[in-house]
């Protein structure tokens, strides 16, 4: 591939989303929302609760079904694949970070079974080396080695979320959905996986889709910012940019309304 | 490097009646490569919101700011985090990190995010933060946790590991002792001497009449009060 080739090749959005519009009865989920999302591009959706960005984050990564609109992954038209196809993009490009951690454990399973599981999903044999990573992962989330055979159900809140984390990164994916990571860990933790996905998102070129309410963990780990309000996108851009310089009343609210520390 | 071009800027402020402010109008500067540009002008004169529109956290109403071949005021978040990334450096009064990562790799994140690899980043890093007086002993720890003037020293540690063509500097002399005031001085005139060209707010007269080779006051990007 020649230097050209790649520059072009780099600046294909590996997600692209166009119109995508989801309905519950006469209820708006989502209205019309369109993006693109480049390699190594953390973006940010914040809102109140209910405005919408929960539904976004869930059609996005396939758990509900969009009624109108397009998203493209990687050039692949998502809407058009089949179940099984999606379900291995599941497993080998995408990770999902639910917001509540025993949606995304397996709660009657080791904390190293839980990581390890998840390459062994993608092929992973070798019994040593799987729980070398998993140990190695469960470091990274500060997780203590002897914990590894503890089920996460005798883990604290905090704890299981970062087990889930690490269950999710461990298969290096692509593309990482995340809901609320960072809402049930202490400022600590919070600032610790602040930093490591930080250095994730600049090493191995991951792209990030992260819904919060935390502005402060926005700042300091989105490129890029999407608000919502009644399932509509009312602004997005540039993280500082939407923070220091909000164009719509509701952001203005919303910035104005952030406690200082 | 940087040139600006009949540059206007106001606040909506939607949840306050929806009042409009100006706050500038027909503003217009160049900074050549090897070049300091020093603001001038009372304070709420601007001087910071035009940095701001440079670095883009602040939308331009109008004009255009050229930095390189980028034009700030138009250009999309994509092409301002590339332009950040290569070639726009700041350095503001207030440092936004990640608690608990060392002040080392806060230092090197920048060159870290160029592709330097991790070894070479950390010695620049650590060759700043020696010149620039922090204990050896500090480094290891969160600058979260250092006072304020510590704090302003690895703000411009992290301003000048890479070095970027074109830079903005936000008092970078405010309460430094005068031995750390010299060096950021002798940073600043490396990096003209390098070409870079540099934006920057002095209060300090003494810095500024060092360093600045022109003084643009920002009084005269005030817009005229509407009749």
């Amino acid at each position: 591939m020649t230097l050209m080739e790649k520059m072009v090749a780099t600046d294909q959005p590996l997600l692209k989303v166009e119109g995508l519009t989801k309905r519950y009865g006469p209820r708006i989920g989502c209205l019309d929302v369109s993006f693109d999302l480049y390699p190594g591009e953390v973006l940010g959706i914040v809102g109140e609760s209910g405005s919408g960005k929960s539904t976004l984050l869930s059609c996005l990564a396939g758990h509900q079904r969009a009624d109108l609109g397009r998203i493209a992954y990687d050039g692949r038209d998502l809407l058009a694949m089949s179940e099984t196809e999606r379900r291995r993009l599941g497993r080998t490009d995408w990770a999902y970070v639910h917001q509540n951690p025993r949606d995304g454990l397996r709660m009657g399973v080791s904390a190293g079974g839980n990581v390890g599981e998840r390459l062994m999903a993608v092929g992973a044999r070798h019994y040593g080396e799987i729980r070398g990573k998993a140990a190695d992962w469960l470091g990274r989330v500060e997780i203590a080695g002897d914990r590894i055979d503890d089920r996460p159900s005798a883990f604290s809140g905090g704890m299981q979320q970062r087990l889930q984390i690490a269950r999710n990164l461990v298969t290096s994916p692509r593309l990482v959905f995340m809901d609320e990571p960072t809402g049930g860990l202490d400022v600590s933790v919070q600032a610790r996986l602040l930093d490591l996905l930080r250095g994730l998102v600049r090493d191995m070129g991951l792209s990030v889709i992260i819904v919060t309410h935390d502005l402060a963990v926005v700042r300091l780990l989105a490129h890029r910012l999407m608000v919502m309000k009644d399932g509509r996108v009312v602004e997005q851009g540039l993280t500082d940019q939407v923070l220091d310089d909000p164009q719509h009343a509701y952001t203005q609210l919303l910035v104005s309304s952030v406690l200082q520390v | 490097m940087i040139r600006i071009e009949s540059l206007s800027k106001s606040f909506t402020l939607h949840n306050q009646g929806s009042t409009v402010i100006p706050v500038m109008a027909g503003a217009a500067l160049t900074v050549n490569p090897g070049e300091c540009i020093g603001l001038t002008g009372q304070s709420g004169a601007g001087k910071s919101t035009l940095m701001r529109m440079v670095w883009g956290n602040y939308l331009a109403a109008e004009g255009s700011i050229l930095v390189g071949e980028t034009d700030v005021a138009t250009a999309a978040p994509r092409q301002i985090i590339a332009l950040r990334r290569d070639t726009l450096g700041y350095v503001s009064q207030f440092l936004r990190v990640v608690p608990r990562v060392p002040t080392l790799d806060v230092v090197a994140e920048p060159l870290l995010a160029l592709g330097t690899p991790a070894p070479q980043a950390r010695d620049r890093a650590a060759d700043l933060l020696q010149r620039l007086n922090i204990p050896e002993r500090l480094w290891s720890l969160s600058p979260t946790t250092f006072s304020g003037g510590e704090q302003q020293r690895v703000n411009i540690a992290r301003g000048f590991a890479h070095a970027y063509p074109a830079l903005l500097l936000d008092e970078p002399t405010a309460s430094l002792d005068a031995a750390n005031r010299e060096v950021v001085l002798t940073l600043i005139e490396e990096a003209k001497a390098r070409g870079a060209a540099i934006l920057g707010i002095f209060h300090d007269e003494g810095a500024r009449g060092r360093v600045c080779d022109r003084l643009v006051d920002v009084t005269g990007f005030t817009p005229k009060a509407a009749a």
